[in-house]
């Protein structure tokens, strides 16, 4: 499988990666870990005329927490999200869910930037970045912009973000000490796409849920979040359901993936409640 | 396309080619460099028989551009070797545990072997599994290859001087 030809850059700034997708428009993509973009490349679905890899872009990278607050550089691995000590003592979440994406070898290259930016229904963490209210930080031509994660999907690969834009870091708030949190994930076997996942947050009066793969984007429902907040189980699975829309597929039918639905999410609602301090 | 001129660190040594920029590592290192010790298996990603270690990561170097790794530092499992040629330790107890049938999934589980426990020098046995699950055997049913890896994670601590066993555990938990 080899994809068709294109041509490679390296550049060491931002400045000079937005200038190289400004001059090759349409024909230039960038490249984060890969781990997406290549096999569509190998398979030609994805074909280029200019590849920008960002390995070199200092300013992509780095995990910092300070005042209530998570920013990570869009190039952060998930090997190195899963490693990162604070991190997983401020949000706790995020781990669980970096731990159930792919295998090893993925996470050592696949980053956050990529995995958000991508667009692809099946990535886990778009739903994880909507639950946690997390914020995406656009860098192009006209300067700095950002976008909240739950006004980023538009549909299947289509996000908010400019052809000649790049997604530079996720700002996430820290969840209040005790609130309880899991990520359940349904899948056929190790490295798999969801079937369903689920991210919960439960704290003493409020709650947010976001379910992945059961739409052409990622569901957080405002609704499903009001009734877990008000203890409400049985309401919360019942909005979410109403939420999602799944399609039929190599993973079942659509009567499957609903139920599948409902036990994966009640599985993350038990699990918060049962971290909830 | 224009070839590009490649230059990186191969098991200790400095080697270089010119490659098109569509060029995958797997294939620079296989036929522009003779080095067959990584192999193809799926090409999809999923099987990690073309697991190499580059800049200490385990990666599948068919979903990676030869030129994404200019300068980089590789080793593959030739690279595993002790300097006089015999077999290190984790390959010695791949053989004397029997942790390969076929061998064609062996040059990337010890590969990948290698770096988790550069990581985790004292792994569970959960752990192990865990570590290697980006790695595919149609043989062995895995029973000896994670025997092969805790027998070489003992041999490799027994070696060091007893006051660097203060490695701890990762703790990494199996999510599945
Ligand atoms: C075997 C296998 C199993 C997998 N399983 C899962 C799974 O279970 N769950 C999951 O979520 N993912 C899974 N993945 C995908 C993996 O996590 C990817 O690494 C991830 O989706 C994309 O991250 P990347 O850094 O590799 O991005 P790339 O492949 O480099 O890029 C993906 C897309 O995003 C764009 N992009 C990347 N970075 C930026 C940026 N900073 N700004 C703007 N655009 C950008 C690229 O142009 C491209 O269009 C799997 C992959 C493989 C190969
Ligand atoms: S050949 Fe690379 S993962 Fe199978
Ligand atoms: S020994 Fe044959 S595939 Fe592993």
């Amino acid at each position: 499988m080899i994809p068709a030809g294109f041509e490679y850059h390296r550049p060491a700034d931002l400045a000079s990666a937005v200038g190289l997708l400004q001059e090759h428009g349409e024909e230039a993509r960038v490249v984060a870990g890969g781990h997406s973009l290549i096999p569509m490349m190998k398979l030609r679905m994805a074909e280029l005329g200019h590849l920008v890899d960002l390995q070199a872009i200092g300013e992509l990278k780095g995990i910092e927490i300070a005042d209530g607050t998570a920013i990570l550089g869009a190039m952060t691995t998930q090997h190195e999200l899963i490693e990162h000590a604070d991190l997983a003592t401020a949000i706790p979440l995020l781990r669980e869910a970096a731990l159930q994406i792919a295998d090893p070898q993925v996470r050592y290259l696949g980053t956050v930037g990529g995995n958000v930016a991508n667009g692809d229904p099946g990535n886990d963490m778009p739903g994880l970045m909507q639950c946690l209210g997390a914020r995406f930080e656009l860098y192009g031509p006209a300067g700095t912009r950002q976008v909240a994660a739950r006004d980023f999907y538009e549909s299947a690969y289509f996000t908010a973000r400019a052809d000649d834009e790049i997604l530079t870091k996720v700002t996430i708030p820290v969840p209040a000490a005790g609130t309880g949190y899991a990520y359940a994930k349904q899948k056929r076997k190790i490295g798999d796409y969801a079937t369903a996942a689920a991210a919960v947050l439960v704290g003493t009066a409020s709650a947010s849920v976001a379910m992945t793969n059961l739409s052409d984007t990622p569901v957080w429902s405002e609704e499903a979040g009001m009734a877990l907040a008000n203890g409400d189980i049985e309401g919360c699975v019942a909005a979410m359901l109403a939420a999602i829309d799944p399609q039929e597929d190599m993973r079942g039918p659509i009567a499957f993936k609903k139920h599948v639905a409902a036990v994966i999410l009640r599985r993350a609602i038990d699990s918060a409640l049962s971290r909830r301090a | 396309m224009s070839k590009m001129h490649i230059k990186f660190h191969l098991n200790g040594q400095e080697v270089e080619g010119l490659a098109e920029p569509r060029m995958l590592l797997i294939h620079f290192l296989r036929e522009n460099l003779k080095v067959t010790g990584p192999h193809i298996g799926c090409e999809t990603s999923h099987c990690g028989a073309c697991t190499v270690d580059l800049n200490g990561k385990s990666v599948k170097s068919c979903t990676l551009f030869a030129c994404q790794a200019d300068g980089a530092a590789i080793t593959t499992v030739e690279g595993l070797t002790n300097p006089d040629g015999t077999l290190g330790v984790l390959q010695e107890m791949f053989r004397e545990h029997h942790g390969l049938q076929c061998g064609f999934c062996t040059p990337g589980m010890i590969t990948r072997a290698h770096r988790l426990l550069q990581e985790n020098p004292t792994p569970t046995e959960e752990e192990v599994r865990f570590g290697i699950s980006g790695n595919l055997c149609r043989c062995t049913g895995y029973q000896n290859i994670v025997k092969a890896i805790l027998a070489a994670a003992e041999q490799l601590n027994a070696h060091k001087a007893p006051s660097s066993s203060e490695a701890v555990g990762q703790n990494v938990e199996a999510a599945e």
